[in-house]
């Protein structure tokens, strides 16, 4: 990647499947870093009347973080959304994340994540996620790869940076504005 | 509480042995893997029978590839109740593990990438007469069972001096292992904490806080573990070259050297001896573990981050790695190429094991995610420098005040000239199987 790299928007069309040439990761097929740098799209239908604890859930994350900023810091997210869609009346549950790490490379450490913070719990009002994912972590990560729903399509304005580079600048400027008022 | 009279003793003792033999072998039909296995049981070791002061003079292990399973006869819905990696085998993974080029299974040598590669067959011995004597003897029992063949074999021998174990680079080795709950074992002064059997052993709970679901049937998988073997060639000549070509003086060489493992060659840290070696520090258990790099190394001024052992335990910089450890169990191969000695083509190296629980979390996780990414914790453009594959095209930094060294273009030091998946059953696992799978015994 050139050190300029992120001074103009980039936009990536992606072949159907999700990826230009296959590369076997330990689960499954790896999706490509874009100018989005990493992310999935998992889409699963929400059990009928299940909505609410999709809700509840979302303030449940949001004291989480408010308590411990870091929290999901393994993950290293740019964005999280997660949406309820309503498809011919039936309600579908879209979870889209935006990070800097290869998704198959720390699935088991999102999937740790999730068990701490209960997301599991959360799951097992989608249907068909596995009874027996308490001990059957493989079948969990299954669910999640046979839901995902790759992109054909990703913008990045400020393409391919990680969010510790983004950060780190701000932190940079910040201490240099400091030190420019200092030399008053 | 673990059954040690039933676990294989493989990833549990260490034992004194100073040579070893590996065999690979090939069963023609059921029946055969049956007969042949039905003679070999009693004479594996377990957790219990063998420790430090075991009279024995050899140790046997035995293990089977998931091809192997079917080959005694495993019923077909068992065969699928294993793990997907385990039943594609690693030569089928080559892509996952970051095995390409010269490393992929095309090269490979030792029929291990043969689809009929059934089972494995280790002996560890005292010293090389007993290995003889062992190899002898097994020779005359095939003999007798024209149903197994020995596709190939590999003779081990620890190479001089002897005062500690070490590889052909000269590096010493064996300096941190896994300390397993329940087995008695004393922690030394380290990041090292008692981990769950389960991260090792099938039927256990791991440090998920559960026992993991297991494959069927029962009898079969408690007490298991999963075993990935790697016969890696050292290229010493190369290695050696490329010292004297970076480093003007000895103690300039040792450094590079050092820079690349994470260690000095006496086994001393980079992190608690940064510019000179300190080889009574190696030596020390009680000091030779003990350092982190988060909070001690945080830049790799010391110990590079791409560094051989800071990539294969990351230490206080990675998450959850009490599930990312493994048991390393092996030897050294091929005659020792003494000092100042050229480069004489033969092929010397290690031929390991990795045990864990889990092919996919715990050994494929190390190989994808920490040897072979080259943008391992944001290096850009960087592979582990010894286990790596390595096509010189990948770099190395040596962070460095005021400017760093990057070294472009690393040869490989290592090729990988073969590899295999195997399960370690427990002994009545053995039995069950030597007997023919019986369905009637099955409880699930």
């Amino acid at each position: 990647m050139a050190d300029n790299s992120w001074e103009h928007p980039v936009a990536m069309a992606i072949p159907k499947g999700g990826y230009f040439e296959l590369e076997q990761g330990r689960y499954g097929p790896v999706f490509p870093r874009t100018p989005a740098c990493y992310g999935f799209s998992i889409f699963a239908k929400v059990i009928p009347g299940r909505e609410p604890v999709f809700y509840d859930f979302a303030k449940k994350i949001e004291d989480a973080i408010a308590a411990t900023p870091d929290y999901l810091a393994v993950l290293k997210l740019h964005y999280l959304r997660w949406v309820l869609i309503p498809v011919n009346g039936e309600t579908y549950f879209m979870y889209q994340g935006i990070f800097d790490t290869d998704f198959d490379k720390y699935t088991e450490d999102a999937v740790s994540l999730f068990n701490k913070i209960g997301l599991n719990t959360v799951f097992e009002n989608l249907e068909g996620f596995p009874e027996d994912w308490k001990t059957n972590a493989p079948a969990f990560i299954k669910f999640v790869r046979d839901h995902q729903c790759p992109s054909l399509l990703e913008y990045g304005e400020y393409p391919f940076v990680s969010a510790d580079e983004i950060k780190k600048a701000l932190r940079i400027k910040a201490r240099f504005s400091e030190m420019l008022d200092l030399m008053q | 509480m673990l059954e040690l009279d039933d676990i294989q003793h493989f990833l549990v003792t260490r034992t004194r042995a100073l040579a070893a033999r590996y065999e690979f072998l090939s069963f023609q039909s059921p029946t055969a893997g049956h007969a042949w296995l039905e003679g070999m049981v009693d004479k594996v070791g377990t957790a219990q029978s063998v420790g430090a002061n075991s009279p024995d003079a050899r140790w046997i292990t035995i293990a089977f590839t998931w091809n192997g399973l079917r080959a005694l006869g495993l019923d077909e819905a068992s065969l699928s109740s294993f793990p997907d990696e385990f039943q594609q085998g690693m030569a089928e993974r080559a892509q996952v593990l970051g095995f390409t080029g010269a490393n992929h299974p095309d090269q490979w040598i030792g029929e291990l990438a043969n689809p009929s590669l059934h089972a494995i067959a280790i002996l560890f011995a005292s010293d090389e007469t007993e290995r003889e004597r062992c190899r002898k003897e097994h020779a005359n029992y095939l003999a007798q069972l024209p149903g197994v063949q020995l596709l190939s074999s590999l003779d081990l021998a620890a190479i001089p001096p002897y005062d500690y174990p070490h590889e052909h680079f000269g590096f010493r080795d064996r300096l941190s292992h896994p300390i397993i709950e329940g087995l008695g074992e004393e922690p030394v002064p380290g990041p090292e904490t008692p981990l769950k059997a389960g991260e090792f052993f099938l039927g256990y709970a791991d440090e998920s806080g559960v026992t993991p679901v297991m494959p069927k049937p029962e009898v079969l998988s408690h007490n298991g573990s999963y075993i990935a073997y790697l016969r890696m060639e050292e290229h010493v000549g190369a290695f050696r070259d490329f010292l004297r070509e970076h480093g003007n003086t000895p103690d300039e060489q040792e450094l590079i050297a050092a820079k690349f493992m994470g260690r000095w060659r006496s086994g001393a840290p980079l992190v608690l001896a940064p510019d000179k070696d300190h080889p009574e520090l190696g030596a020390d258990k009680q000091r030779t573990n003990d350092f982190n790099y988060g909070k001690m190394d945080p830049y790799g001024y010391a110990c590079p981050v791409g560094s051989h052992i800071r990539r294969m335990n990351p230490r206080d910089t990675a998450e959850n790695m009490q599930r990312r450890k493994m048991i390393r169990r092996g030897g050294t191969y091929g005659p020792a190429l003494p000092e100042g000695a050229a480069e004489d083509g033969v092929e010397r190296g290690i031929a390991a094991f990795i045990g864990c629980a889990s092919l996919i979390r715990q050994f494929e996780f190390a190989m994808n995610v920490w040897v072979n990414d080259p943008n391992f914790k944001e290096l850009g453009n960087e592979r582990d420098p010894f286990v790596g594959t390595q096509d010189a095209t990948f770099d190395y930094t040596i962070p460095k005040r005021p400017i760093r060294k990057k070294l472009k273009g690393l040869p490989a030091f290592t090729t990988i000239r073969g590899g295999a998946y195997f399960f370690l059953p427990g002994i009545r696992a053995l039995r069950f199987l030597a007997s023919g799978c019986p369905i009637a015994q099955h409880t699930s």
